[in-house]
């Protein structure tokens, strides 16, 4: 698990061929590592060891940090410590204890619970205690990184990734990321030839910034170039493939639950060929309709864990058992993730985020989030009185979707655009908001706007908090939304009216782009709070949480 | 296997009797293709690998196509008056998936996937193919100046996107006015209804609705009976079917096969099975549930531009004849010249470049070929004048004739400096030399099928003739004594323009 972190942390190994990059690649490449480095769930050194000159500095800098952290969590260490016989004298509250710097009792945890508390509001002890255990945690594990980074960068003018290093380690920017060079997509092209995949065409000129993003049209599906009765892929990934090209299956849930029916289809369906092993074929077989899926809408991180997850359930069968077994065994798995990781999290979510309401609430949701949906319905049916105030946005208005649900239980609802936020945040006293993905720097990846509703509830200090079950954590880090991100159809962005749609011909100005952002990055300080179905953490514990599932699995 | 296609070659060609009483439909040639060869490269060209092919079986002993698809030609009994929705009752024990069904007549260059995403993408009950109707650019020949009546219109009802099928009626069935539902205007309180329409009788339909058909015997036609039926059933759940059953006690089991196409429905669509969870639901105006719920749904696509014919009567079949060598040429089979290369032409250059000559064909010196097709083993010798004709397999032109937009058929024979405008001329007719006509028919009829043609014919091929010409009807009864069904008759009808 650590290796991994540091991997997505400190990642970036230098481009491949350094002159085939654009220098504009390059720099952001860099904002990316630095920006990873910077970020990381506290102080993450960068794996590479930097060139020969500026070694010392840099260690230097590295030093004064993990000085500093050390002090710190001494000083926390210290802090906990002195709490607990502080507060069992109850003799003289008043007095001032003695000594050259009076710690005031109420400023005593961390800048990191900090946050969390003031939302909490009447949180309990265990929960606070819950809290403080998960940062140690985390902290000591972010010591144990140290340590093995330590090694390494210790060793002086080590050469720029040595050949010695195990593959392994060397994670590759993901080619999603990579669009506008050139090298990267004839990599990709080669691999969907092979895999029997057409390459879907990118549509019409993008904003410069995100011009290494995949851009499609949904008027040009995949399909226009297959054969029609689907050959080379099962026809229920055709299927799926063109629900979400089509955005009619939506929503992070919706669109792993999807996935996982139809694979479980899909190893219905399947057959071993004569000579080949079913763990080794299967993997094979999917690998193609993964990447078709993946043109079809760049898979979500719910999609992408639930892939790992499977992949690594196919090569774990044995091969003694019969094919029959074998299917038997994976349809069984997939049921039970599905069941446990969707269903029951969401219940235990629910359960959770309904100690969080209270009678008289006014609770601000934005957008479209089946788990918020769902949150907000039970607590109302189990007698909550509360009302909801929808915030939507365009071009998607999945809002309204939001709206239909709640008025339908007979909750009392409010209707606004994201434009009126800073209106009706005066009278909120809640924002609950879902999530696409939780990164492991506790940035929440969300439907763009996400981090716009959260800043301006900071600045109106109304608690924010998230809900995002776990199986949606992603050991990524992103600290903001140009990385990677995704470009929907910027066709959507052209409201027809009774004038005619001015931005019809948009194509044809040179002068002009469309951008249709799909996804934005919340920094954690701006949220309060995560409801997972482990309980309720603040978002800087993503990394303990995926600790702990590596360690599980 | 995601797909099966049925191609339907059974149809006689009703209305276009003048063609199809000596060449059955499907093989009319139309761009020296057999008409079933259009529909077939369609699916061919889209990747299709095995079709099945239900016709009679005349048909199957002419048809002889070079495709490299497996054809699976299913004969139904000469005798029977079968409709479509009856053949495909009769092959559905080879139906083992979703079914795509074509119609023989269809020439289209739409992209056949668009009509399959639709389907696809919505876990479709059915979705069809449409196209706004064209006005024919060229004039039918023996016909003068004066059009058919309009055939009776559809009115084809869709929602704001254009691709939910809502609500179809034929002008036959409707009195005074168009009635709706009232659920279907509870759930779609904006419709538009089209009319204009052309349907390219092209089906995507679920396994389901083949079994129900196969059950229930009391749909015979495809178009006219099924599809109605299932943009009807959109909006009717199937709870209130069964109380409905329960008032009709008396043929309950007649009922029930009839009414419920829900019971042979399965659970297997994925937009059912994560409704809760998607934020989609098709339509942003209200606040119902995503697709209303409804579990039959019907999409049509409605194609904007590119062709689509469907070759039902003489006027599009010519229609068809002049579009096509720009199709084929372009889409269908750009490896294979306009010219074929064992046809010898003496003139090149004057040959038209949007003109097809078939194999073994003789074009003479100084003659002139222009937005025509000829069929193949055909004679036209020198200084021959062909404008906008079509001209079939083994015809013989003489010197010095001057065709304008005639059709020839097969064998005909046309003497020396004929000149010919608008004229239709029948199997082997032999035409006097220097015969001048304008606006004719001349044909010989052999009746086969029934007394039912003969009484509908008459008025039909009179009604070629502009009011005010002259016109001499010349019938010869040769033989009407082999029985009721059968009745053969020379017929030769000629018209002179005054």
């Amino acid at each position: 698990m650590t290796l991994s972190l540091q991997d997505v942390g400190g990642a970036v190994p230098p481009p491949a061929g350094g002159g085939a990059v654009g220098g504009r690649a390059r720099r952001r490449l860099q904002r990316w590592r630095s920006g990873g480095g910077r970020s990381g769930a506290g102080p993450l050194p960068s794996r590479e060891p930097p060139a020969d000159g500026q070694t010392q500095e840099l260690s230097k800098e590295e030093k004064l940090q993990l000085r500093k952290d050390k002090k710190q969590q001494k000083k926390k260490r210290r802090d906990e410590k002195g709490q607990p016989p502080e507060s069992s004298i109850p003799g003289h509250p008043q007095a001032p204890p003695p000594g050259a710097v009076p710690p005031v009792p109420a400023a005593v945890p961390s800048e990191g619970l900090a946050g969390s508390e003031k939302p909490a509001g009447g949180k309990s002890k265990a929960e606070l205690r819950a809290e403080r255990r998960a940062k140690q945690e985390a902290d000591r594990a972010l010591k144990q990184t140290k340590k093995v980074e330590s090694t390494p960068a210790a060793a002086p003018a080590k050469p720029r990734l040595p050949p010695s290093e195990p593959q392994s380690m060397v994670k590759r920017v993901p080619e999603h990321v990579q669009v506008d060079d050139p090298a990267a997509q004839r990599r990709l092209a080669k691999k969907l030839e092979r895999q029997q995949v057409p390459l879907r065409p990118d549509y019409g000129a993008k904003v410069n910034l995100f011009s290494h993003l995949h851009q499609y049209s949904r008027k040009v599906p995949l399909t226009q170039q297959m054969t029609s009765p689907a050959t080379a892929i099962h026809p229920a990934v055709v299927r799926l493939g063109l629900q979400y090209s089509q955005g009619l299956l939506n929503g992070s849930n919706a669109r792993c639950l999807a996935l996982l029916q139809v694979f479980r289809q899909v190893i219905r369906d399947y057959s071993t060929p004569p000579n080949e092993e079913l763990s080794r074929d299967l993997v094979a077989r999917l690998k193609p309709y993964i990447s078709f899926l993946n043109q079809c809408r760049p898979l979500s991180a719910s999609m992408g864990n639930a892939i790992k997850y499977l992949k690594k359930e196919i090569s774990g069968l044995s091969s003694s058992l019969r094919e029959e077994e074998a299917k038997g065994k994976l349809q069984g798995s997939i049921d039970g993730y599905v069941r446990e990781k969707i269903q029951l999290a969401a219940e235990a979510i629910s359960k959770y985020a309904f100690e969080k309401i209270s009678d008289g609430d006014v609770i601000l949701v934005y957008g479209c989030s089946s788990l918020v949906n769902r949150t907000l319905c039970d607590a109302h049916d189990n007698g909550r009185a509360f009302r909801v105030i929808v915030v939507d946005s365009r071009p998607r208005l999945e809002g309204r979707d939001t709206l239909r649900r709640l008025v339908r239980e007979g909750i009392r609802c409010t209707y606004v655009m994201i434009t009126a936020i800073s209106y009706v945040l005066p009278e909120v006293s809640k924002v609950l908001l879902g999530a696409h993905a939780l990164l492991a720097n506790g940035s929440v990846m969300s439907r763009v706007g996400t981090s716009q509703i959260a800043l301006v509830s900071k600045a109106y200090n109304v608690p924010v908090l998230v809900c995002c079950e776990t199986y949606k954590f992603c050991e990524r880090v992103q600290t903001d939304s140009f990385v990677s991100n995704e470009l929907d159809d910027p066709d959507d962005l052209i409201v027809p009216g009774k004038g005619g749609a001015q931005l019809r011909g948009w194509k044809e100005n040179s002068s002009l782009r469309l951008l249709n952002l799909v996804y934005d990055v919340t920094p954690p300080e701006l949220v309060d709070l995560v409801i997972t179905d482990l309980g309720m953490i603040p978002c800087t514990s993503v990394p303990v949480v995926l600790r702990v599932k590596n360690v599980e699995q | 296997m995601e797909f099966q296609a049925v191609v339907m070659a059974a149809g006689g060609g009703s209305r276009m009797m003048d063609l199809t009483s000596s060449i059955p439909k499907p093989l009319l040639p139309v761009g020296n293709k057999p008409l079933i060869w259009y529909p077939l490269n369609l699916l061919e060209r889209i990747g299709f690998e095995e079709v099945i092919v239900v016709t009679t079986k005349e048909v199957q002993k002419l048809l002889n196509l070079d495709t490299k698809m497996k054809l699976d030609i299913v004969c139904i009994p000469d005798d029977a008056d079968m409709g479509t929705a009856d053949s495909l009752r009769h092959i559905h024990q080879k139906i083992k998936t979703d079914v795509l069904v074509l119609s023989c007549d269809l020439i289209t260059d739409v992209a056949l996937h668009e009509v399959v995403d639709l389907f696809r993408a919505h876990d479709a009950t059915l979705s069809i193919l449409m196209k706004k109707a064209q006005e024919p650019t060229e004039m039918v020949p023996g016909q003068k100046g004066k059009k058919k009546p309009v055939e009776q219109r559809d009115f084809i009802g869709v929602d704001d996107t254009g691709k939910r099928l809502l609500f179809m009626a034929n002008e036959a069935d409707l009195d005074e006015e168009l009635v709706i539902k009232r659920s279907l205007l509870q759930k779609h309180p904006r419709m538009h209804i089209r009319t204009g329409l052309v349907d390219a009788h092209l089906y995507c339909l679920k396994k389901y609705v083949v079994d129900f058909l196969a059950e229930n015997r009391s749909l015979t036609s495809i178009r006219s009976e099924l599809i109605p039926y299932l943009v009807r059933k959109q909006f009717s759940s199937p709870t209130s079917l069964r109380q409905g059953q329960d008032n009709k006690e008396q043929d309950q089991k007649k009922d029930q096969k009839s009414l419920d196409i829900y019971s042979y429905m399965k659970g297997d669509s994925l937009l059912e099975f994560a409704p809760d969870k998607s934020c989609w639901n098709g339509h942003s105006i209200d606040l119902n549930e995503a697709l209303h719920g409804g579990k039959v749904r019907c999409y049509v696509h409605i194609m904007k531009e590119g062709l689509c014919y469907r070759v039902n009567t003489l006027g599009l079949y010519i229609e068809a004849n002049r579009q096509v060598p720009k199709l084929l040429s372009t889409l269908l089979c750009p490896e294979e010249p306009l010219v074929h290369v064992s046809a010898q032409v003496m003139d090149r250059g004057l040959v038209g470049s949007d003109s097809i000559i078939g194999s073994s064909t003789q074009v003479g010196e100084k003659t002139s070929i222009k937005h025509s097709i000829i069929g193949s083993t055909c004679t036209i010798k020198d200084r021959v004048k062909i404008t906008n004709c079509i001209i079939m397999n083994s015809v013989t032109i003489e010197e010095g004739s001057s065709l304008q937009s005639c059709l020839v058929c097969h064998n005909a024979v046309i003497e020396k400096g004929a000149d010919l405008r608008d004229c239709l001329i029948g199997s082997s007719q032999r035409l006097e030399p220097k015969c001048k006509q304008g606006a004719v028919f001349i044909m010989r009829f052999e009746l086969m099928k029934g007394t039912g043609y003969f009484l509908n014919f008459l008025p039909y091929s009179l009604s070629f003739f502009p009011p005010g010409c002259s016109s001499k009807l010349m019938g010869r009864f040769c033989s009407r004594n082999m029985g009721p069904c059968h009745i053969r008759m020379d017929f030769f009808v000629q018209a002179t323009s005054s």
